[in-house]
Order: structure tokens, then C-alpha cells, then sequence
């Protein structure tokens, strides 16, 4: 996801070591609306905007979360309204 | 409560008191409100088992007695770190000798109610009477947004209160709460399960009662800066220069001045109290309580550093920075928090790990914490540095020595990593709890507030520290002192001290030493500072001036200069000073960090993996080193 997209999570998976129930005590839920803010000098972690709180995630652990395009900020992955990692 | 631990001192002054418990997330406000509501009488305990504190104090509120428990800040019940299972355990009531609380307070900040509210539903589904206090409440309007606590209570059908902590705004309320839990409005109906449930239940609930607000703007200001791709990196080095110039140049001073008062109080004590227990008094008890005080001032300002920058909300963005580094050594970005601590004192370092969630990232921090060159290495490396290394201009004003120095700190840092690093891909195993921080708003800190939690963490340190290195201090002036043995006549003080000492237990097992440490050029001298080291690593400096005592009583390095072996050549060659200075960067001879480590760990396991290869580390690097000098010079 480029940074400034706003997306719309839809699904979270459960993840090995309990991550997926740990993101949605977080607020990653089907339905939130996730922005991403900006990314770690290296790259990696990144910062999301969730629910009013700002979340620093690792790739890792944001590909648990499935979500699609929200409003007019198009992106080239989800341009086409299919489901890409967060 | 009638499973009550008959030897937990709160609960037996107070046997009837009701048991009231603070729950909620990390920066939601929870420790200031537990502050303001029970004053300054908060006791710190551990749970049984386990390392992880809890803060109780009892109060008065109206005619009841409530026992206020704070628990460790968690964003739900699903536990992924031991803070965060001691809230799960101890809110269920299966914590043996802990009762379960009678009623709870549920603490949310107000300006992420939307995520909030989610641990709240689940906690209600707990059906303890509970209420719900709603934390700076004035940051909501102040951005735009707007929150009716009233009617918030009415749609969750509890008690719901809000404050403004550092105004005291609204704690009344709270303390009217207090004094009837038993009164307090129950909801007609547990809000239900599931992740997708319980999001559409807090928007129900906000719908009537909150306008979210809109986006701090001051934060984003900030982090535009802080977390920018080059100038964030650029402060996030100047920080840590700061961190470090304060640790040193500033806790210096105070640490020389103790440790002379100490001096002085030691003699003063072997002058006037005659005989062994003078003696027993000035070298062993006194300079043991001298040893855990001199690093008071460090420690102090460690803490109140690290304080204020988690207060404000720097360190969670020093650890966003850092975690991609992390990572690449088996570590997360809150490691790096407990490496800096460690340039002071493994101690607090292997403690900070606690609120690592993944086992392995965090046990993997915890094993590289004594790799870092802490405060007690700095006497030793100054004293050989000084006194063996040149001083001359290497590039300017950069010096020969100062140089080495900075050279053992990036060797010790780096050897950390590593060590981290192999540790995780070869010992440690299985899946890693995720990495998610929050980056809380930043926000200026109260000055009580941190002088309190200043305050704790360097008590902790010398309750944890302190019992060991004074027991080591006592157990090694009987090893150097046993047997006593009477030196002939017409030598110096000094020389009889040497005497006494070469004929001591500490001086017999120096002695037997040899053969494993001759390699590394370490006669017995050495060997017995050695053992001494074992107490607190700056020991070695004091029990070599000792072993090391001569009749014309000239400076430490000019001794050790003058020292000479059995074949007439020196003892301390530039190859045996290379090889201890290594030696002193890897090996673990610091009893406090290795009952830390058992502590933390809950098993002798990962103490005996640490102090064995770093031992070996030790070892092997000292003769590398030897053996490199000698093919140099």
C-alpha cells in the first residue's frame, strides 16, 4: 500500500502466534478503515492510522490483513477491486 | 476474600477491604488516576511466579476501604506477553494468593474510544460491576471533536466518568464512585463476542454519544521531523549522543564523590574499631553498600532520561526508528530501549525487556543485555587505558586513547547483536508474537509523575543489585581474609596486606587458577581481582590495588608497570592488557545480572547459557588478542 492510501479492511487471519486476534483488539477489524501514514526510514515497519490511533506494524504482520481500496484514493494493486495485503 | 495471603503485608492490614482494579491500555492515563487516587502510598509487589510488578495501595473512599490494584496496560484479554497474562490471570481469579477483584475500573483515553471500547466489551463479558473513566477528555474537544459522558453511560448501561488527569478534573466523581461499588448500574445485557460483533456494538454506543476528533495536528508536526527519513535519523543520533554525554559527564562526579565518602567512612570505621571487624565493617560491609551506591546517580539518571522520553513519547518512535536494525538480529525495536539502558547497567536493560510480547525477541534481548558495556566495565577500562595505552594524537583532536575506549564500547555493541542474532537463529525457536506499537500523541509529561516513576525504577536497582553485590562484597573480604596468616616481621603495611592476602583462600584459589588463565597472561594477582570482579565488575580495580600493594605505596598503573614475573619479565605487557581489556568486554562476572537473568527467565537455563559463552567468548577473545598483540609488537 502507498503511503496516503486509505483502505477498508476485509478480513484478518488468525496468524501462528496469536497476531490476528491481537490486530483485531487493536481495532483491525472488517470494516475499519485503515490510512497509511508513513514508513520507517528503512522501509519497513509502517505507521497506520486505526481508529484514531497510530499503529506501527511490521510487513510480516500486516500481511495477516486482507483489505481493498476505500473512497477515490486509487492504487495500483487494488485499482481493481480484488482483496491485496495490507 | 477469604483466600487472602496471610503474609501479604496490604491485605492483612486490611483484610475486609474491597478490591477495586484499574484495567486498561498502555498510555490510556491509567497509572496517573491510580496515582491520584491513592496519594502516595502505593506498595509495589511481584506476583507469585512470576517477575511481573503490580502497584496496590489501600484508600478511603467515603466510609469504604478499597485496595486499588493497577494493573499492567493490555489492549485485551488474549494475552502475547507476561504483563499482559497477569491481567488476563489475575481478572479471572486464578492467580494463587491474589484474590479476584470485586469490581472494576475500566480507564480509555478519549480520543481513541473507537478502539477502546472494543477491550471494554470484552471486559464487561466478564460480569464484574465495573465503570468506565474516560481519560483526557479536554485533548477531544481541543481537536474538534466532542464526547457526552452521560449519555455514553446510558447506551453501555454503567457508570461513566470523565477526567483530566493532571487538572484533577473529575476524580470527585470517580472517588464518589468508589465509595459504592456494590450501587453501581450493571448492563442489562453483556455486549457480545467476536471481533466483528463487538465493532459494530461500540459503534452503536458511540453513535449517540461521541464525535471522534479530528487529527492531531501537533503530533503529525512533530513526527514530520522526528520520523522524517533523514532529519529523524539525524535527532534520533543526536538523542542518543545526548544520552550518552549525560550518562557519563554528568553522573561522573557524583559517583567519584560517593565513592571517596565511602572511602573516608571506611577508614574512619578501621581506625576506630579495632581488630577483624574493623576491618570486616570497612572492606566488607562498607565498601559493599559503597559498591551499589555508586551507581546510584547513573541509574538515577538513566532513569529520569528514559522517563521523560517515554512520557513525551519519544521512545516508542526511537523504537519504530530501530526496529528494522532489531529485526535483523532476532530483536524488535523495543530491544533497542533495553540495549541503551544496558551502556548504564544490564540490570534495568534485562527489566525493560518485559514489555517485549514475543518470548523469544524478548529472551534474545535479554542474553545480549550484558554484552553492553555498562557503567561497572568503565573503572577498568580507564585504569588500563590510562595506564598502558599512549596518549598521542591519532587525527586531530581524536586521541590514542580515547579511541581504544570507543573501540571496546562498538566491539561489546556489536558482539551484542551478533550474539543476538545467532541466539535466536539457533536457540530460540517457534513463532513470534507480532511486532505492533502504538505511537501515543506526544504529550508534556508532569514533573511529579516522572520524578515517581524515576524514582521506582532506581529503587528496584538497588533492591535487585544491592542484596547481591553486598553479599559478595561480605562473602569476598572472608575469602581474602581466611585464614589469617601472620606476615614476618619488618615488611611495610602494605606488604603485609600483600602477604596476608597471597596466603588466603582468595589467594590459593588465584593461585590455581593459573594454569587456565595463563594463556591470557593472568598471574594470580589478576586472577583474585578476577574473583572480586564476580561482586561488581569495578571491584577488580580495588582488589588489584590490594594484591597488587608494594613498600614504596606508588599509583596503581605504576605498580602494575613495575610488576614482574618469575623470569624477570613484566607481568602487564601490552599483549596481557589487550587480552584483559577483551576479556572485561565479553565475560559475564557480574552476579546481579545473573540472578536477573534467572529471575526473568523463571530458569537457570538461560543464565548458565549466558555466563558459560560468554565466558568462552571472553576467553577466546582475550587470546586472540594476546596473540595479535604479540605478532605486532
Amino acid at each position: 500500500m502507498a503511503v496516503g492510501a486509505a483502505v477498508v479492511v476485509r478480513s484478518v487471519a488468525p496468524g501462528e502466534a496469536g497476531q490476528g486476534r491481537r490486530l483485531e483488539d487493536l481495532g483491525v477489524i472488517a470494516g475499519t478503515i485503515v490510512r497509511v501514514e508513513r514508513r520507517a526510514p528503512m522501509g519497513d515497519p509502517t505507521i497506520y492510522e486505526v481508529r484514531n490511533a497510530r499503529l506501527a506494524m511490521r510487513k510480516a504482520d500486516a500481511a495477516l490483513v486482507q483489505v481493498e481500496a476505500w473512497l477515490e484514493v486509487p492504487t495500483a494493486e487494488a485499482g481493481g477491486g480484488g482483496h491485496v495485503a495490507l | 476474600m477469604s483466600h487472602c495471603e496471610p503474609g501479604s503485608a496490604p491485605r492483612s492490614l486490611a483484610p475486609g477491604a474491597l478490591h477495586v482494579a484499574l484495567v486498561g491500555s498502555p498510555n490510556a492515563g491509567k497509572t496517573t488516576l491510580f496515582n491520584s487516587l491513592t496519594g502516595m502510598h502505593a506498595k509495589t509487589a511481584n506476583y507469585p511466579g512470576v517477575t511481573v510488578t503490580r502497584r496496590e495501595a489501600i484508600a478511603m473512599f467515603g466510609d469504604l476501604e478499597v485496595m486499588v490494584v493497577d494493573l499492567p496496560g493490555t489492549y485485551g484479554l488474549a494475552a502475547i506477553s507476561p504483563d499482559e497474562q497477569i491481567v488476563a490471570d489475575s481478572l479471572e481469579g486464578v492467580i494463587e494468593g491474589v484474590a479476584r477483584p470485586d469490581a472494576l475500573v475500566m480507564v480509555a483515553d478519549a480520543s481513541t474510544l473507537e478502539r477502546s471500547l472494543l477491550f471494554v466489551a470484552e471486559l464487561l463479558r466478564l460480569g464484574l460491576p465495573a465503570c468506565l473513566v474516560v481519560t483526557m477528555i479536554d485533548e477531544v474537544a481541543a481537536r474538534g471533536g466532542s464526547i457526552d459522558v452521560e449519555r455514553l453511560g446510558l447506551a453501555i448501561g454503567i457508570p461513566v466518568v470523565g477526567v483530566i488527569g493532571h487538572r484533577g478534573v473529575g476524580l470527585d466523581s470517580v472517588r464518589a464512585l468508589l465509595a459504592d461499588p456494590v450501587s453501581w448500574q450493571r448492563p442489562v445485557m453483556a455486549p457480545p463476542e467476536g471481533a466483528a460483533a463487538r465493532s459494530a456494538w461500540v459503534a452503536s454506543v458511540l453513535a449517540v454519544a461521541y464525535r471522534p476528533p479530528g487529527a492531531d495536528r501537533r503530533t503529525r508536526r512533530i513526527d514530520a521531523v522526528l520520523l522524517h527519513p533523514v532529519l529523524g535519523v539525524v535527532v534520533f543520533a543526536l538523542v542518543m549522543l545526548a544520552f550518552f554525554q549525560a550518562i557519563f559527564t554528568l553522573a561522573a562526579p557524583a559517583a567519584d564523590a560517593l565513592d571517596s565518602l565511602f572511602g573516608w567512612l571506611g577508614d574512619g570505621v578501621r581506625d576506630r574499631v579495632p581488630g577483624w571487624l574493623g576491618e570486616m565493617l570497612a572492606d566488607g560491609a562498607i565498601a559493599g553498600v559503597g559498591g551499589v551506591l555508586v551507581f546510584l546517580p547513573q541509574i538515577i539518571l538513566l532513569f529520569l532520561i528514559l522517563t521523560l522520553l517515554e512520557k513525551v513519547g519519544y521512545l516508542s518512535r526511537a523504537a519504530f526508528l530501530a526496529d528494522r536494525l532489531m529485526g535483523r538480529f532476532g530483536m524488535e525495536g523495543r530491544s533497542f530501549v533495553a540495549m541503551l539502558s544496558s551502556f548504564a547497567c544490564a540490570i534495568p536493560g534485562i527489566l525493560s525487556a518485559r514489555t517485549i510480547p514475543s518470548e523469544r525477541r524478548r529472551i534474545a534481548t535479554m542474553m545480549a543485555a550484558p554484552l553492553m558495556t555498562c557503567s561497572a566495565r568503565l573503572p577498568v577500562f580507564t585504569l588500563l587505558i590510562s595506564g598502558f595505552v599512549p596518549d598521542r594524537s591519532v587525527l586531530g583532536p581524536i586521541r590514542s586513547q580515547g579511541l581504544v575506549l570507543l573501540g571496546l564500547y562498538v566491539l561489546g555493541a556489536v558482539s551484542g547483536l551478533l550474539y543476538a542474532g545467532v541466539l535466536s537463529a539457533t536457540a530460540l525457536s517457534g513463532p513470534a508474537a507480532p511486532v505492533v506499537m502504538e505511537l501515543p500523541p506526544y504529550r508534556r509529561p508532569t514533573l511529579p509523575a516522572v520524578l515517581r516513576q524515576t524514582w521506582e525504577g532506581a529503587w528496584s536497582f538497588v533492591r535487585k543489585a544491592g542484596s547481591i553485590i553486598l553479599g559478595s562484597s561480605l562473602v569476598l573480604w572472608v575469602l581474602l581474609n581466611v585464614p589469617g596468616s601472620t606476615p614476618p616481621a619488618g615488611l611495610t603495611e602494605s606488604q603485609r596486606a600483600g602477604h596476608r592476602l597471597e596466603h588466603s583462600a582468595a589467594g590459593s584459589v588465584g593461585k590455581a587458577m593459573e594454569p587456565i588463565f595463563a594463556p591470557l597472561g593472568f598471574e594470580w594477582r589478576t586472577n583474585v581481582a578476577l574473583i572480586g570482579s564476580l561482586a561488581a565488575r569495578e571491584v577488580f580495580v580495588t582488589t588489584l590495588a590490594l594484591t597488587t600493594g608494594n613498600e614504596d605505596d606508588s599509583s596503581l598503573p605504576d605498580r602494575l608497570h613495575e610488576l614482574r614475573n618469575d623470569d624477570g619479565t613484566q607481568v602487564y605487557d601490552a599483549a596481557t592488557v589487550a587480552a584483559l581489556l577483551v576479556f572485561f568486554v565479553y565475560a559475564l562476572q557480574c552476579m546481579s545480572t545473573v540472578a536477573v537473568l534467572r529471575r526473568e527467565t523463571n530458569s537457570w537455563r538461560w543464565p548458565v547459557i549466558a555466563f558459560t559463552s560468554m565466558f568462552v567468548l571472553a576467553y577466546v577473545g582475550a587470546l586472540v588478542a594476546r596473540v595479535v598483540v604479540h605478532v605486532v609488537t
